[in-house]
């Protein structure tokens, strides 16, 4: 066992008993990100000096016992949470040299507990991308077979945590975002309720449906970080003003007598025999932990993937208008006029998906054509956000498989954007629904490639779904596999 | 209907996007094919139902209208491409 294996609770554990400090655990990882990453492309900054400073500040608050569980922790962040002075380019080539001059509130949250920062993460570009295959900076490679991809848009998040390039990282979910790479790369992620963890400081893509979450490698340590980022934020004025109840104190509980749904849309015919092999033997797990199982229904499941790519184009065309090369990013070099300017810097700083997706946004908000695509689909939204009220007056919670498949290849989507979007059928509902969602290690296909199950809870239920995946995690070994990197 | 050329023209253009004539032909195929697949929202009856904009039911978030401080002239023009005093400098408009 080496310091860059353990967790975050192991890891405080050697730090309050003097056996390890903040200082060595910080090397230990950043040598490994030295040999390994190269292998990965999991990292787009690696901020060596900071992440010593920040570990010789934190072994001082330790030493003077004031030091809190994630003291001297080394994290990473998506290169989507600006950090002051440190560069920040969410995969694109349009921020490639952005220093933002303030930072994000769950990064300065993190920063009052003393974490130690290691860099930034590569994700998909601007967080649009199920595959982490949109980046500027190249894809990240799953560390459980380099030849496929780790998943998105969350990807450097979540094979950073595989490849214990850091002891936790923070991802963001839009569509799927951290739940679909923590189950294509064997981890824990957790999709907050809309409104529990604030989004100021986070580049936006779709502003009613991004959310900020942990991604660590077991159920533990995601509690400990939720613990940290929760909390209402007055400058973010979508964050919600309801306490945070310790959800470390969730994690002893059983789960007898509790109700989980089993959407039968959800567990379709075309389900790859590998992911529905871990579901039904997931499902036995449970029953043997005493929970009982109702048969429910979302209606309207089959129409989510088409209400969210207009709704978070739409948003994400709005969002993007910002990047115009006149305060700050990427401006072209030659341009005849204000307009010009514009459009080149915007034309050279974008990649292809970025592209489509704002075309589509624009196409769906214009004249003639709003009605009928923006405002139907939010309508829509609205049937799908009934079907999950209506169930969870019958169920705690609704267990469904992640992803319809196992990682695939990198590159054996990227020429078919609509297979990639429908790819994100079992994580989207949830965004929409505005509810609270986690993703954690469930099994492995045939060929080693990690599956993972999804716990959706109610709003705000974030206890009860950490308390069901612990429960899980305590009677399977699945989250003490490690990939062979 | 089919998204033609044309149309990725004017999209771009309120978009503040330019593609190459080979960009502009991959993304009227693709552009066609997703919103071919949207058009099955048509099949739900939505007719009385309210469109959603915010997931989490709340009102409206203000704030005492005290003064704070602001993030600075200095912080804000840091990463100007070009700057001029205390003003971003850009082309000038040509009609």
């Amino acid at each position: 066992m080496e310091l860059f294996d353990l967790t975050i609770h192991e890891l405080h554990e050697l730090f309050a008993s003097k056996k390890v400090s903040s200082l060595e655990a910080t090397k230990s990882l950043l040598a490994r990100i030295d040999t390994t990453d190269p292998k990965i492309n999991a990292y787009i900054t690696v901020a060596g000096e900071k992440a010593l400073a920040d570990a010789v500040a934190a072994d001082q608050l330790i030493a003077k016992g004031a030091a809190g569980t994630l003291t001297g922790i080394p994290l990473a962040l998506k290169d989507i949470f600006l950090t002051e002075g440190i560069r920040t380019t969410c995969a694109s080539r349009i921020l490639n040299n952005f220093i933002p001059p303030y930072s994000a509130t769950t990064y300065e949250k993190l920063k009052e507990q003393g974490i130690v920062l290691l860099g930034k993460l590569n994700q998909d570009e601007f967080a649009m991308g199920s595959s982490n295959e949109s980046s500027a900076f190249g894809p990240t490679r799953n560390p459980w077979d380099t030849s496929c991809i780790p998943g998105g848009s969350s990807g450097g998040s979540a094979a950073a945590v595989a490849a214990r390039l850091a002891t936790a990282t923070l991802g963001t979910d839009t569509g799927g975002s951290i739940r679909q790479p923590a189950s294509h790369c064997s981890c824990v992620g957790l999709k907050p309720t809309y409104g529990r963890v604030s989004r100021y400081g986070v580049i936006a893509y779709a502003s009613s449906l991004d959310q900020v979450g942990p991604m660590t490698r077991d159920v533990t340590d995601c509690a400990i970080m939720l613990n940290a980022i929760a909390g209402h934020d007055p400058k973010d004025s979508t964050s919600v003003n309801t306490p945070v109840p310790d959800y470390t104190a969730a994690l002893t509980g059983s789960v007898k007598g509790l109700k989980i749904g089993l959407p039968k849309e959800y567990y379709i015919d075309g389900l790859d025999a590998d992911v529905q092999s871990a579901m039904n033997q997931a499902i036995e797990t449970y029953k043997k932990l005493g929970a009982e199982f109702v048969d429910i229904s979302l209606p309207h499941t089959d129409y989510a993937v088409a209400t969210y790519y207009l709704i978070a184009t739409a948003e994400a065309s709005s969002n993007l208008a910002r990047y115009e090369g006149v305060r700050f990013g990427h401006r072209t070099e030659q341009a005849e006029g204000l307009i010009d300017m514009m459009t080149k810097s915007r034309s050279e700083g974008f990649g292809a998906e970025v592209k489509r997706r704002i075309m589509l946004g624009t196409y769906a908000l214009s004249s003639g054509y709003y009605d009928a695509y923006y405002v139907k689909a939010q309508k829509v939204r609205t049937l799908i956000m009934r079907d999950f009220i209506q169930a969870f007056n019958d169920v705690d919670m609704i267990l469904t498989p992640v992803a319809p498949t196992p990682a695939f290849k990198i590159g054996e989507k990227i020429n078919d954007p609509l297979q990639m979007y429908l790819s994100d059928i079992f994580t989207i509902p949830a965004n929409l629904a505005g509810t609270c969602a986690m993703s954690i290690p469930a099994g492995f296909s045939g060929s080693g490639l990690p599956i993972g199950l999804q716990l959706i809870g109610k709003p705000f239920g974030e206890d009860s779904i950490l308390r069901a995946a612990h429960a899980f995690e305590q009677a399977t070994e699945w989250h003490k596999r490690t990939a062979q990197i | 209907m089919k998204i033609t050329v044309t149309d990725v023209e004017h999209v771009a253009r309120l978009a503040r996007l330019e593609l190459s004539e080979q960009d502009k032909t991959l993304f009227a195929g693709q552009m066609d094919a997703i919103l071919g697949y949207v058009e099955k929202l048509k099949e739900i009856d939505t007719d009385g139902i309210l469109p959603t904009s915010h997931a989490v039911p709340m009102e409206n978030s203000f704030r005492a209208d005290l003064m704070c401080p602001s993030i600075g002239t200095d912080k804000a023009l840091q990463n100007a491409p070009d700057r001029a005093e205390t003003f971003f400098r850009v082309p000038k408009v040509i009609e």
